[in-house]
């Protein structure tokens, strides 16, 4: 009778072992698929950074080669030393001396995107503080305007401001595009930033104020202090932004020698390649070259970078 | 609520009865100069520019003359007689809607597998969303060799595979599916608002529906999907205003070609206003853009309640 029992719960136990274990393939199984699927996707998404490396290491011909090399058969590191200098060693379709040149571009685009992230980091926390502490007559009504301009899309204000910097004779130079931005910097910006003031507890303020701070003292030794984070999310979107920036530069630049580096890859391709058709090897080595800051940022700021994302719900 | 901050309000419904008090009017003050930036920029760069764009719709503008009053012609032009502005928006539509629906599909997909616990989340997150990070000029470059139909990586993988490839931006056909796929590289954008909305799903609400018997397919249907609604919602939001604002790639791959079948609506708003100067007929562009992009906000916004569930909203 005992035996019995025990020969039953034995057989029942093993039961359900073999189903855990069944279980536990099945969860493995899965998990490798998934991994799978992860690591086929990670391909994708790497195999066009890994084509313009490589290309951009090729010499000419070999672009075109068929079949294609995936390496290069002699990596041409010269290729940088062109397009970042504007100068190439052998004399053949030389540009030297035509005035361009990646460092140059990105020079131009390293002194835009500064001006513009320190006027926008200044206003716009401003205007921040101002909306979220500061109780005046039309506050909410103004506020609520701020909000309203987010839904105009740029391209509404485009032709207007053009004729605005044509009036000022400030066609070809940086103004037009880093003047607006010291100007509150932007609504989404000041939205943002006053959202993340809004999570402060106003005890700080009322502390200050009553050990003699100013008003605008609170701003700068209290609030400027505290909302940091917000502030390096605004200011790793407003780098990309103006880093990335094609329509300003299109529009209002027009000599080479101030060109920012999306301006000056476009041009390089279509003017300035030395042959008929564009010399892809120097236009992915420039590419790649207009590449590196935003990546740099990125792998360096990563935390910073995900949680402004996630805060703020810009995609990049 | 503290006490310092009550006090304050009594105070200043108090010295609203009697005007304001000196330290309210000097609050105010600062308040005012705290804004006057943002203030006069929105007048200078946003409000003005605003009614002149809407005043220079109604006239004949070549920059290099003053502008002469045409009435309601462009705006007739643009709505019955242009033919080319109805394809561009038929192409903007269909890029909308393809790189739309296929980010939020595979955006999801990819948040969903890597919510799976099945570790290397941060690397994997990493290489995902690596794409978001780089964009403009430089992209578009990378990818007229990509889709390149001799040098490109693409149809290079298709012939190993024994696909012949298409010319891509070289063929009415597939010139616009190149640029839905090009969108597709940038996922991870989403992907990465996605995964942040998954994890943030109370793990209690899974364990409520398992007991209740529900296995993983339900589990997404019924409990994973309505809590993330609404940042699926946003990302849709943004992603159809982001999509009806290409420009930059159009521009530099394919200036709208061939024949036409890239002929993005901003594209069309830059080529008026600043290659065949015709501001005036530009700006009245600007404006459909303007009012359509607002249209499909408010569209968005009313259909939500049926569908994107907030927690904590009472019905």
């Amino acid at each position: 009778m005992t035996e019995t029992t025990a020969e039953g719960t034995g057989t029942a136990f093993a039961a359900a072992r073999r189903q855990n274990s069944i279980a536990r393939k099945v969860r493995t199984i899965t998990k490798l698929v998934i991994h799978v699927a992860l690591i086929g996707g990670g391909f994708a998404v790497l195999i066009p950074f890994f084509w313009m490396l490589s290309s951009s290491l090729k010499p000419d011909w070999e672009i075109f080669q068929i079949p294609p090399t995936w390496i290069p058969e002699e990596p041409l590191w010269q290729n940088y030393a062109i397009v970042l200098t504007g100068e190439r060693p052998d004399a053949e379709g030389s540009r030297a001396g035509q005035g361009w040149s990646f460092l140059g571009f990105m020079w131009n685009t390293a002194y835009v995107t500064f001006w513009v992230l320190v006027g926008r980091l200044l206003t716009a926390s401003l205007a921040a503080y101002g909306f979220a502490r500061l109780r005046f007559p039309g506050r909410n009504v103004l506020f609520i305007t701020m909000l309203t301009t987010m839904m105009v899309p740029g391209h509404v204000t485009m032709i207007p401001l053009y004729i605005i910097f044509k009036n000022l004779n400030t066609l070809d130079t940086y103004w037009p595009l880093a003047l607006p931005v010291w100007f509150g910097g932007g609504a989404f910006f000041i939205f943002l930033l006053r959202q993340f003031i809004n999570s402060i507890p106003s005890d700080y303020d009322d502390a200050a104020r009553i050990d003699g701070c100013s008003w605008l003292g609170v701003y700068w030794r209290i609030i400027l202090p505290m909302i940091k984070p917000a502030l390096g999310a605004v200011a790793i979107f407003s780098f990309m932004a103006s880093w990335n920036d094609f329509m300003g530069p299109l529009i209002y630049l027009s000599s080479m020698d101030k060109y920012t580096i999306s301006i000056g890859l476009h041009f390089f391709r279509s003017v300035a390649s030395p042959a008929a058709r564009p010399l892809w090897n120097l236009v992915m080595a420039a590419s790649l070259v207009a590449m590196v800051p935003p990546l740099l940022l990125f792998f360096f700021a990563q935390r910073y970078y995900i949680q402004g994302i996630v805060v703020s719900g810009i995609k990049g | 609520m503290n006490t310092l901050a009550a006090d304050r309000q009594v105070s200043a419904a108090g010295t609203r009865r009697f005007g304001m008090g000196l330290l309210a009017r000097r609050e105010a003050m600062v308040g005012y100069i705290a804004i006057a930036p943002w203030f006069i920029g929105f007048v200078a760069f946003e409000l003005g520019p605003l009614l002149t764009s809407l005043y220079l719709s109604l006239t004949k503008f070549d920059v290099l003359t003053d502008p002469k009053w045409v009435g309601l012609k462009n705006w007739n032009k643009m709505l019955f007689n242009d033919p080319l502005v109805w394809h561009s928006l038929k192409v903007t539509a269909i890029y909308s809607v393809g790189a739309v629906a296929l980010g939020l599909v595979l955006g999801l997909g990819l948040a969903l597998l890597l919510n799976q616990d099945v570790g290397g989340l941060s690397f994997y997150r990493t290489v995902f969303y690596t794409p978001a990070v780089v964009s403009g000029a430089a992209v578009a470059m990378m990818w007229l060799l990509l889709l390149n139909p001799e040098a490109g990586v693409i149809n290079r993988l298709l012939e190993l595979v024994g696909i012949p490839g298409p010319a891509w931006l070289f063929d009415r056909q597939w010139a616009l599916p190149a640029f839905i796929l090009m969108s597709i590289w940038g996922i991870g954008g989403g992907m990465v608002l996605y995964l942040a909305a998954l994890q943030g799903v109370p793990t209690e609400l899974y364990d409520a529906a398992m007991i209740d018997g529900a296995g993983p397919w339900p589990k997404l249907w019924f409990v994973t999907l309505p809590m993330i609604s609404p940042v699926i919602f946003f990302n849709l939001v943004m992603g159809i205003i982001g999509s009806f604002q290409v420009f930059t790639s159009a521009f530099i791959m394919t200036k709208g070609g061939p024949a036409n079948a890239t002929y993005f609506f901003v594209l069309g708003i830059y080529l008026n206003a600043f290659e065949f100067l015709k501001m005036g007929y530009a700006s009245a562009l600007a404006w459909m853009l303007a009012v359509i992009i607002l249209v499909l906000t408010l569209v968005a916004f009313r259909s939500s309640g049926r569908w994107v569930h907030y927690e904590g909203q009472v019905r």
